[in-house]
């Protein structure tokens, strides 16, 4: 019987679709290994993110408590998952591919021996995974062979759980720490702030690229239709490293995954570390002026423009059709 | 400060890569290899270190096979001081290279560990964690300022949100961001330098390690490719074919 313990991230107490996305991963999971699925919650206000999680089908949820735990802190939180599992004697720790996610699984995939596979798409009837590899240009399907196994989700891959059945029993447990092996000190998070839905959230996400041209642009041309289309807001690397948004709205292989219902890619040249980010998403628009860019051999509808003729147009068309 | 600085051999990103017919690895015809991006930039961060402490060591580490020399001697180039290349033959996982390096950090016994955040042709994303795990230190991952004081490192991390800042006492792993810095090339001097400079090679037999992969690749698929779509001419049509076609709007 294959137990999977789901790790729910949280912050003080409210949680993302991707925490749903985990626990959905850890359902299908369970119901393939015969198993049942188990969640996890730990840190500030975590019986608030435990109550709302025991509705959603799963056979239990633990609450972790330690003051070591409050904050989030890679080390103290490894230590306590590891004996948790060990404990539970589950088969598979899951949680989605998240900043959180990836920085604890493979900790905690060491403290307990256990192999690891990063970013599932797909969970296959005999136990085999697959994952993407060089830069979504490779499915690879493995195996994993320790007792435990460790492995975390893409959030883009499966859909969120949906509330069912009657609500699981929820118990408190003191996590088993040694404080003395905690290292990590933290010290500040600047959040940037943003009214926009979440990039990883979003229905619509609106992307720009170095063909904005300054962080000036960004405001000025793109905002207003991510505005109008009630849209969160991405980039490609070029326009991140040039300083035109933050860091955390990069699409990519090596920054965030999407796949939302329409990804509008502007003045983004289409390379394969991009596409890697958002090629899954439903429906893709590119606008560009070079005919030959790559994008366009992902895009759906291709606007072959000067992007700063093209999105004011764009922008006003959409007002037209929300306002009549 | 000694830092030990873990680099791996891959693919340049700009190569198309191609899985094999049989589903048994990619084609590496036509392949230029490099070291990892993200390893380039722990290589820099390292080497920016001892310009700040000139009685600094860096050590550049590679679990691989012969041919992973180039990458290690570039390393070397671009003025790291030393190189160790534990000589394995695949396949291992990722837990596997873990334990090789954290024996390899037994031996050398670094202040810090400065690894990429995750390798471009696996994307695992695991190697520095489990190290700082098997070593028992703290890990400071996807690092995008590092200061160093007093015995104690303070990092900036790229997390979902915003941006994080931890501090830990050394010893301590971290693993960089493509933010961190702008890597260097190599100069041609430091080409010349480069050849003289201590490569120790070390048979991973020697270690005495239990390496069976626990992870194995059964195989290899393409995903499927998206069709190109098509031209639309102006704003006003691209609006009212997302409304009435794709019913997006
Ligand atoms: C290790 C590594 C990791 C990486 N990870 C990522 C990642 O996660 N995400 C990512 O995005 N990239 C990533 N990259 C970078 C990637 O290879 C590309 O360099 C980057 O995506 C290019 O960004 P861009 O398309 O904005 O810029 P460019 O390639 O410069 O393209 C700009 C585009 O804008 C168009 N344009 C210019 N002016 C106009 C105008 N007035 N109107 C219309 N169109 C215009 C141009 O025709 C061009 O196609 C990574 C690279 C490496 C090596
Ligand atoms: N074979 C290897 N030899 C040395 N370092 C490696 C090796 N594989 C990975 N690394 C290091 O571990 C980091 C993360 O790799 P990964 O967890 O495989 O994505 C890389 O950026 C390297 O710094």
């Amino acid at each position: 019987m294959g137990d999977v313990l789901v790790f729910a991230e949280h912050r003080a107490g409210s949680f993302a679709r991707t925490t749903l996305v985990a626990v959905n991963a850890g359902l299908e999971l369970a119901r393939k290994r015969a198993g049942r699925c188990l969640v996890v919650a730990a840190g500030e206000n975590a019986g608030q993110a435990a109550k709302e999680l025991a509705r959603y089908g799963v056979a239990q949820v633990v609450v972790l408590e330690h003051p070591a735990l409050a904050r989030y802190l890679a080390d103290a939180y490894a230590q306590a998952l590891a004996a948790l599992a060990r404990r539970l004697g589950v088969e598979f720790v899951l949680a989605t591919a998240t900043a959180v996610g990836k920085d604890l699984m493979p900790r905690l995939a060491a403290r307990l021996q256990a192999a690891m596979a990063s970013e599932v798409v797909a969970i296959l009837d005999d136990g085999a995974f697959v994952r993407p590899m060089y830069a979504g240009n490779v499915l690879a399907t493995v195996e994993m062979t320790s007792p435990l196994k460790v492995l975390t989700v893409r959030a883009t891959a499966f859909d969120p759980a949906q509330p069912s059945g009657e609500p699981a029993p929820i118990e408190r447990r003191d996590a088993e720490i040694a404080p003395d092996a905690l290292k990590m000190q933290f010290v500040a998070f600047a959040e940037t702030k943003s009214d926009r839905p979440q990039l990883t959230e979003a229905r619509i996400v609106v992307s720009g690229g170095r063909g904005l041209k300054s962080g000036e642009n960004f405001k000025t041309v793109l905002e207003p239709l991510a505005d109008e289309l009630g849209a969160a807001l991405g980039a490609s690397r070029a326009a991140v490293d040039a300083g035109f948004v933050p860091n955390d709205l990069q699409v990519g292989q090596t920054g965030k995954v999407v796949a939302p219902e329409l990804y509008i890619a502007v003045g983004i040249s289409g390379a394969i570390q991009h596409l890697a980010g958002m090629k899954d998403s439903k429906v893709i628009v590119a606008v560009n002026k070079d005919e030959e860019a790559p994008i366009f051999s992902v895009a759906d509808y291709a606007m072959v423009a000067d992007l700063f003729k093209a999105v004011p147009e764009l922008t006003e068309q959409v007002r037209k059709l929300k306002h009549g | 400060m000694k830092i030990l600085v873990p680099i791996k051999r891959v693919p340049d990103p700009a190569t198309t890569i191609r899985v094999l017919a049989d589903g048994s690895g990619i084609a590496t015809d036509n392949v230029k290899w490099v070291i990892n991006p993200f390893d380039e930039i722990a290589v820099e961060e390292a080497l920016r270190v001892k310009e700040k402490q000139p009685a600094s060591e860096v050590v550049v580490v590679a679990v691989g096979e012969p041919a992973w020399q180039e990458q290690l001697r570039t390393a070397l180039a671009m003025g790291a001081d030393r190189a160790v290349l534990v000589r394995i033959s695949p396949p291992v996982d990722t837990g596997a290279v873990a334990r090789i390096l954290a024996r390899v950090a037994a031996d050398e016994k670094p202040d810090l560990i400065i690894l990429g955040k995750q390798a471009i042709d696996d994307d695992s994303n695991q190697i520095g964690q489990m190290l700082a795990e098997l070593l028992g230190w703290p890990q400071a991952t996807f690092a995008s300022k590092v200061e160093l004081a007093d015995g104690r490192c303070t990092v900036v991390r790229e997390v979902d949100g915003g941006l994080e800042t931890l501090s830990f006492p050394l010893p301590g792993v971290i693993t960089t961001d493509l933010r961190l810095n702008e890597p260097r090339y190599a100069s041609l001097p430091g080409i010349m330098k480069a050849r003289k400079k201590e490569l120790k090679e070390i048979p991973v037999e020697t270690l005495g390690l239990n390496l069976a992969p626990l992870l194995k690749v059964r195989r290899l698929a393409s995903p499927s490719k998206r069709q190109a779509g098509r031209k639309v001419a102006s704003a006003a049509e691209l609006v009212s074919l997302l409304h009435s076609e794709a019913k997006v709007l």
